[in-house]
């Protein structure tokens, strides 16, 4: 089954790759420095702030119409808060986030909540926990035409059409329109989410982690749902997987985060062929392992970095096999690649003063 | 479970899920018969009372109650009474004589007006008198629970006190709900300064001593209010004291499912604030709260009789199972009359099954339970 999705894939990637050249169109969604700041504050009756969690820090890329982008990185490395700032769920400390939606660019970072509202209905998000992303009191018909009712887009008979019409999309039966969440298996409620994440058709689809929790097998079903569906309604993923080998099959191009920040941004080909910083490259050996539950084993030593006490310097710098004296004392800047891409290493600077 | 059962339960929603539970639990559920069978009563308590509650007897003063019999060629009757008095301690004495004074279901006898509106003269049981007996001399007496020190039917006022009683704890309880769910609610869905301010103000509230509170308030209390305005004012004392609870309860649920992802979720799909917290937020702990209401109302309707036990509550001319259990300060009363006790068997009786009623109904809320 991988192995014919991967096929697929390929096609449409070669494809896309085209336009991509041919074209310079005008980006979906263009993110520049987006910041999400989290206070810490101790425990005591008086809360006093005690410090600060940068959990996403200096964001920066573009997201063409059609396009997938991976997040990936290790847990702690703020995946799912650029995804929930990228969407508002958040409130972002400081940056941009144009999106490019009804002929009009809106900064989703500064946009009013009244007209988010209305905006909700371009971006939709799919959960990780296919058990707590469902309310357990509602029945797959409720959860479903929920979004319709909320923006009011329908009514009825055609509310019932469209619910049944996203149920079959995303393979499920009509029947099970009554049934309550407890009734389904992880697979199946994550095909619940995805049907009310897409029944509005929406531009925007943030997947965070939306296979993780998910057994192998059905993993693939469910990704090449999704990519079935992509192709289907046109949609554009952000895909945040903890987990290379889940972004190689939907991905265009894939983000590496590390510690709030992006230290490699490369095409999904390029970055599995030749992958420049070290992490990616610790991330990159750790890919063949058979067993899901050994998620955190990269083969790398030392902790994840804590993103509310970061050592001086390039984040990465005590567990970097190639770390200099440099790595320790200046913060490296995510700098365009000759080869295209984006790296944040000193490595690439030296190697530059070299040529 | 047969595979029959296992599709059907896929299509049954959290309630009929509790009902299911509930029902196995058969203390709870006999429980929850004897309540409502009390409310009802309570609720019509003019229909199923012998009597009107200022009915005074002189004649009849601590008559012990009427033991119901019944033969083929009377039906249901009683006895009637001849009073002895004993010379030296005017102490009263009853002994049965063979007349018969019959009784009738449904049957004529004091005129009332149903929830004060309703002009009816209906009872459930009474002793056969004509239209023209009652209220005269001729008019014999029915005792069921016996009469007190004025003659007053005791069966009757436990019926009316009950009334009383128990919707003092209900209507406590509505006014407590109603403050404890908006101030839990902001306390919980606002967070930050407004949280932790209205939490010290429920620990204040939570650590203040009940019964020197309550006799501050009754000596506040002016004694020429109308019976009904000491009734509204001892309700919102309680439900002052007890919403707390509630808004603990309601705060911290809200503070745990604000964070699911389904709340979430449902704010990224545009719902408004007041939807996601009726919709989805609410809907995930109702049964919490329910089970958080039934178990305080017995707290609630001991509040009331122990309030007006001390006499600090209700007073005479109302009847409450409290201002009844005031005739049993005097112990000699009480062994010479021990029917004078029979408010403490509703007590504890309507206290024991709300409690079991709220068990029962929390081991069917909770969705961890064993069973
Ligand atoms: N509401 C919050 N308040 C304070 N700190 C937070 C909050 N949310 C996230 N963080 C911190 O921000 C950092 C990034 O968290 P985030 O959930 O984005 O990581 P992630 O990459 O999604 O991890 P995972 O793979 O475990 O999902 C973490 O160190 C986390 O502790
Ligand atoms: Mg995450």
């Amino acid at each position: 089954m991988k192995e014919k999705s991967c096929n697929k894939l390929e096609e449409s990637k070669v494809a896309r790759d085209a336009v991509d050249s041919s074209s310079l169109e005008q980006p979906l969604l263009r993110v520049r420095g987006l910041c999400k700041y989290f206070p810490i504050f101790n425990k005591g009756i008086m809360r006093k702030q005690i410090g600060i969690v940068k959990a996403a820090d200096g964001i920066s890329f573009d997201l063409m119409p059609g396009e997938t982008l991976g997040i990936v990185g290790e847990s702690g490395s703020g995946k799912t808060t650029v995804g929930r700032t990228i969407l508002r769920a958040l409130d972002p400390t400081d940056g941009e986030v144009s999106f490019f939606c009804d002929n009009d660019i809106i900064d989703l970072a500064t946009v009013p909540r009244k007209r988010l509202k209305k905006l909700r209905t371009k971006m939709q998000m799919i959960f990780q926990d296919p058990f707590s992303s469902l309310n357990p009191r509602m029945t797959v018909r409720d959860i479903v035409a929920e979004p319709l009712i909320i923006h009011k887009m329908a009514k009825g008979k055609e509310l019932e059409d469209k619910v049944t019409e996203m149920l079959i999309k995303v393979g499920l039966q009509p029947e099970h329109k009554m049934r309550y969440p407890h009734a389904f298996s992880g697979g199946q409620r994550q095909r619940i989410g995805i049907a009310r994440a897409l029944i509005m058709k929406p531009l925007l689809v943030v997947a965070d982690e939306a296979v993780s929790a998910l057994d192998v097998s059905v993993q693939a079903q469910v990704i090449n749902l999704m990519k079935d569906l992509q192709q289907d309604l046109g949609l554009t993923y952000i895909f945040i997987a903890h987990d290379l080998s889940v972004v190689k099959h939907i991905c265009d191009k894939v983000a590496v985060m590390y510690a709030g920040k992006i230290v490699e941004l490369a095409k999904t080909e390029q970055l599995f062929k030749d992958p420049k910083h070290p992490y990616t490259r610790a991330l990159l050996r750790a890919v063949p392992s058979p067993d899901p539950n050994i998620k955190m084993e990269f083969g790398l030593e030392g902790e994840v970095a804590d993103p509310g006490k970061l050592p001086p310097g390039c984040a990465f710098h005590p567990r970097c096999r190639e770390c200099f004296d440099k790595c320790k004392s200046e913060i490296p800047e995510l700098l365009q690649l000759k080869k295209g891409g984006l790296l944040s290493c000193h490595i690439n600077s030296e190697n530059k003063k070299e040529k | 479970m047969s595979k029959k059962t296992k599709t059907t339960a896929s299509y049954l929603s959290q309630w009929q899920l509790i009902r299911l539970r509930f029902f196995k639990h058969k203390l709870a559920a006999a429980s929850l018969f004897i309540v409502v069978g009390l409310y009802v009563v309570a609720g019509f308590s003019e229909f199923f009372a012998t009597y009107s509650t200022d009915m005074m007897n002189i004649n009849q003063q601590y008559n012990p109650p009427m033991p119901v019999k019944f033969n083929f060629s009377d039906g249901l009757y009683v006895n009637k009474v001849k009073r002895n008095i004993d010379p030296v301690s005017f102490h009263k004495e009853y002994t049965e004589t063979d007349e018969k004074i019959g009784l009738t279901f449904f049957g004529k006898g004091h005129s009332y007006k149903l929830w004060g509106v309703i002009p009816c003269s209906r009872h459930l049981l009474v002793a056969t008198n004509t239209t023209e007996e009652i209220g005269t001399d001729k008019e014999t007496f029915f005792y069921l629970f016996g009469s007190d020190k004025y003659g007053r039917d005791i069966y009757t006022r436990l019926i009316a006190g009950a009334r009383v009683s128990l919707s003092i704890g209900l209507i406590a309880i509505a006014i407590s709900f109603v403050l404890g769910i908006v101030i839990g609610g902001i306390s919980g869905y606002v967070g930050g300064k407004t949280d932790l301010i209205i939490q010290r103000i429920i620990e204040i509230i939570g650590g203040f001593p009940k019964l020197p509170l309550w006799m501050a308030i009754a000596a506040a209390m002016p004694q020429d209010w109308s019976p009904l305005t000491v009734y509204f004012c001892i309700t919102v004392v309680l439900s002052l004291m007890g919403w707390t609870g509630l808004a603990r309860t309601v705060r911290s649920k809200l503070l745990q499912l604000r964070e699911e992802d389904y709340a979430v979720a449902a704010s990224l799909l545009g719902a408004s604030h007041s939807r996601i917290i009726f919709k989805h937020l609410i809907p995930g702990f109702t049964s919490h709260i329910i089970v958080t209401l039934t178990m305080r109302v017995p707290g609630m309707i001991l509040g009331e009789t122990s309030l007006s036990f001390l006499g600090l509550g209700l007073r005479p001319p109302v009847v409450s199972w409290g201002v009844m259990l005031q005739d049993c300060m005097n112990m000699q009363a009480v062994a010479l009359y021990p029917w004078l006790l029979l408010p403490l068997f509703f007590i504890v009786a309507s206290v024991l099954s709300l409690n079991f009623l709220g068990d029962g109904l929390r081991d069917a809320a909770d969705p961890y339970s064993a069973k």
